[in-house]
């Protein structure tokens, strides 16, 4: 059963002489439970697909199908009940006036839910925050606590497909371990799909199973999770991007 | 037995807050010869305010006091900032992490090379211009007279980065001091700064130290490693015996690295001693 | 649990335990900020004075600012019963300086109400939702930008008449430009932001993302830029009044008094004066509140 599907996408920024392609003729298949990677340099489009798919970035062709809806211009309100994102910035992502308490309420309150105190308590709990953290500020957290913040606002409705860009590349590399178990930990619990961006390898070959590397907006090969652990990449791009991250 | 280039001892920086004095270096002492020392550690460590306070260039109402911070002998601490001026850039060097924001934006190349140049030696321009192309070609640049011509935000980060070397290493300092100098590059782009950094490090017999958070890249370039944590020094080690280190902060922080060729099922979380924030800084010196 | 701990403790505290605690916290530290800007505290405290005195007027104001003494026109500052002298009239300059506080402080206060909430609302929506909007708004902004302030008090005189209220209008109506832009400004720049990104992801519309995550943001930078406004305001009622197009006589208003005491400047030089210091000293106390309320406010400044 196929949680997302995407077939010849191509997103561009600006139009006529100014048109620059950020991601040509891309095409991947991520079955329900799985958790798909994305790896490139910067530049190479791979957060500009994450961006296309939740509407973010309007230029685009092609097909997107999500869970057995293909996606047009506008999203209907179920569409963000099925996906949702975490942003690459913990320091970025969170509004600076809002307390914790009111961007989990307010996400709760858009979806509809009723309960929002019980399901905000529950929420702090499931990402591994304390109810002590409840009323804090974003200057308050530090950057761990915000990405947790981040993925609890992710998980308030409940999604089935979870969109990673680079979620722990701006953290210190013990909070990137916490915050990567806790991936780990949420979707084995939920039974979620991932499709996770990241530039580091070790990353991706540690959360993933199966990835595409992109090179200049082209996805140049697919690969499985063990081929990539044997050094076994077919593509000389892949190839260069393995030997260079160990 | 190696020449001693720099000495630092009991350095401290502090910084007074509302909540009281904050401590962001604490007795820091390591010496440096014609070697590369790594300073790991992660945000907040104090391995960044450690580089800045041997330049000076942490302000009021920030602190810095330490027994001594000797260049060749001669103690800086005692200097007058006129004094530090010509310490900075000329004996003493610094490459930052992102060219974009240490870079002029509004100047071009060749200018902010030839004036890095002119500042702490009497050339004229045409010997500026020479010596900047002969500097540029140094760092690998391959068309340096359209380089020269060029502004910063015309280059990529690696050429950027290249580019701060150059004008870093012009006048011919002792001692380049390089803090996170590859965190804002591709992976495929790192390798080839570090061995430009490298090649020019050996050649002129200067010190480096390398300032980062990432532990397996200063593994692989230095020759010893200095780890850092909230404002100590952990654990002092040869860089190819890092993967036999003690300290259990250190050996925490190898361990939760996830790897390719280790696959783990969960990755270990560093359990944080208190006790390591207050024991006494393992000395770096030699 | 909270027994032990004092008030402030409980207003420094690093972990709120509910709404109000996080909020009435946030405003101690805001609050112990600007405290510790000695210029800031004396221009709020000059302008608590204003309002006091505006308010307790008929309780200090040692005359009544309108009746007329004719037999002792024109006295000197210190004369018996009048410490500031009497104007032209020989009505007390100290109780008519302290009923025209009321008059300015109305004027103050409606033109910080109308302008900034004119210029917040199509600053916005412009800076948001771009495209034909945002040029169609920006042109009006840029018309009414290009008015002159008295020209436009002149053409409201002719048409409606004069008074304070189509004064009020003639200034808001050309105040409110520059903060449209500012809020245009500060929209263009957090509209990419990822938290806003995030929220529309949450499938939020544009009135929330606008009014909830928008406003909150901008509203520091307006308060700080009306504040340093303020004199300018002051200065702009006070010179319609000279040009008697403001309040009209026999009202206390600073700038009518400074135009009746023109005439007498050269030898009764303090019925001008004495208003003319009022103005200066309420201009300068909104000046340094605005300062101080910038090094609080501004979180460029703070990060």
């Amino acid at each position: 059963m196929s949680m997302l599907s995407v077939q010849n996408l191509n997103v561009w920024f600006g139009s006529n002489r100014d048109r620059v392609d950020a991601v040509i003729g891309a095409s991947f298949d991520i079955p329900r439970g799985e958790s798909f990677g994305l790896v490139g340099e910067s530049g190479s489009g791979k957060s500009t697909i994450l961006r296309a798919i939740t509407g973010l970035a309007p230029d685009w062709s092609g097909t997107i199908t999500v869970d057995g809806q293909q996606i047009g211009k506008v999203r209907p309100k179920t569409f963000f009940k099925t996906v949702q994102m975490v942003f690459q910035d913990p320091y970025a992502s969170l509004h600076p006036r809002h307390s914790v308490d009111q961007v989990l309420g307010e996400t709760l309150h858009l979806h509809g839910f009723k309960d929002i105190d019980s399901r905000v308590v529950k929420l702090l709990d499931d990402v591994g925050l304390g109810q002590k953290f409840r009323f804090r500020y974003p200057h308050q957290l530090s950057g761990g606590q915000r990405q947790r913040v981040a993925i609890a606002r992710a998980l308030a409705p409940e999604p089935a497909l979870l969109l990673l860009d680079e979620p722990t590349s701006a953290l210190d590399v013990s909070v990137q371990a916490e915050i990567l178990n806790l991936l780990a930990d949420l979707r084995a619990d939920r039974d979620l799909t991932y499709l996770m961006v990241s530039h580091d390898l070790s990353v991706v070959g540690h959360m993933c199973d199966r990835l595409a590397v992109m090179k200049d907006g082209e996805i140049v090969e697919v690969l499985d999770v063990e081929a990539l652990r044997a050094m076994n990449a077919a593509h000389p791009y892949s190839k260069q991007l393995l030997e260079a991250s160990v | 037995m190696m020449t001693k280039l720099l000495d630092v001892e009991n350095l401290w920086v502090k910084f007074p807050t509302r909540q009281g004095v904050f401590d962001a270096v604490r007795g820091v002492s390591f010496t440096l010869g014609r070697e590369r020392l790594g300073i790991v550690g992660e945000s907040g460590s104090g391995k960044s305010m450690t580089g800045r306070a041997i330049l000076r260039l942490i302000r009021p109402p920030g602190i810095v006091e330490a027994d001594q911070i000797a260049l060749d002998g001669v103690d800086l601490m005692g200097k007058s900032e006129k004094d530090m001026r010509a310490v900075r850039g000329q004996r003493i060097s610094m490459v930052m992490q992102d060219p974009k924001f240490s870079l002029n934006p509004v100047m071009t190349i060749g200018d902010q090379i030839m004036e890095a140049y002119r500042l702490h030696s009497k050339a004229s321009k045409s010997e500026a211009y020479a010596k900047s192309l002969e500097m540029l070609e140094a760092v690998s640049i391959r068309n340096p007279e359209r380089v020269m011509r060029a502004y910063p935000h015309e280059m990529s980060g690696g050429m950027g980065q290249r580019i701060m070397i150059a004008m870093m290493l012009i006048p011919n300092p002792e001692i380049l001091i390089a803090d996170e100098p590859t965190s804002a590059l591709d992976v495929s782009v790192q390798r080839q700064v570090l061995d430009i950094m490298d090649r020019l490090v050996k050649e002129r017999g200067m010190g480096l130290i390398f300032i980062s958070h990432d532990l397996n890249l200063v593994a692989d370039f230095c020759d010893r490693v200095l780890i850092m944590y909230a404002g100590r020094i952990v654990e002092v080690c040869d860089a190819d015996k890092l993967h036999e280190a003690q300290h259990p902060y250190t050996r925490g922080l190898l361990n939760s690295l996830p790897r390719l060729d280790a696959p783990r099922k969960r990755l270990e979380v560093l359990q944080r001693d208190p006790e390591w924030s207050t024991a006494p800084s393992v000395s770096g010196r030699i | 649990m909270a027994d032990t701990q004092t008030l402030r403790e409980w207003l420094l505290t690093e972990t709120p335990t509910s709404r109000r605690h996080a909020k009435m916290s946030a405003l101690y530290q805001g609050w112990l900020s600007f405290r510790s800007n000695t210029m800031a505290m004396v221009g709020l405290g000059i302008l608590v004075a204003l309002v006091f005195i505006a308010a307790a007027a008929p309780l200090i104001a040692p005359h009544d600012p309108y009746v007329q003494d004719l037999g002792n026109r024109l006295a000197p500052l210190g004369s018996e019963g009048h410490i500031f002298g009497t104007d032209s009239l020989g009505r007390d300059i100290l109780s008519r300086l302290i009923y025209g506080a009321r008059i300015t402080l109305y004027i103050v206060a409606l033109v910080a109400l109308i302008a900034p909430i004119a210029g917040l609302l199509v600053g916005t929506v412009s800076g948001y939702v771009g495209g034909w909007t945002d040029t169609v708004l920006m042109r009006i902004t840029d018309i009414f930008l290009a008015f002159p302030r008295l020209v436009l008090a002149l053409a409201f005189v002719a048409a409606l008449g004069a008074g304070i209220e189509n004064a009020v209008l003639a200034i808001s109506l050309t105040a409110w430009p520059p903060y449209a832009r500012i809020a245009r400004a500060e929209t263009l720049t957090i509209r990419s932001s990822d938290y806003i990104s995030a929220i529309k992801l949450q499938g939020a519309g544009a009135l929330r993302i606008i009014t909830k995550h928008i406003w909150p943001l901008c509203i520091s930078s307006l308060i700080v830029r009306v504040t340093l406004d303020m004199a300018g305001i002051i200065l702009a009622a006070a010179g319609l009044g000279f040009l008697g197009l403001g309040a009209q006589p026999p009202s206390p208003e600073w700038g009518a008094m400074i135009s009746e005491g023109r005439r007498f400047i050269l030898d009764h030089w303090w019925v001008a004066t004495m208003p003319g210091l009022a103005i200066f000293t309420v201009s300068l106390a909104f000046n340094l509140l605005g300062d101080g309320l910038r090094d609080v406010l501004d979180p460029k400044a703070g990060e």
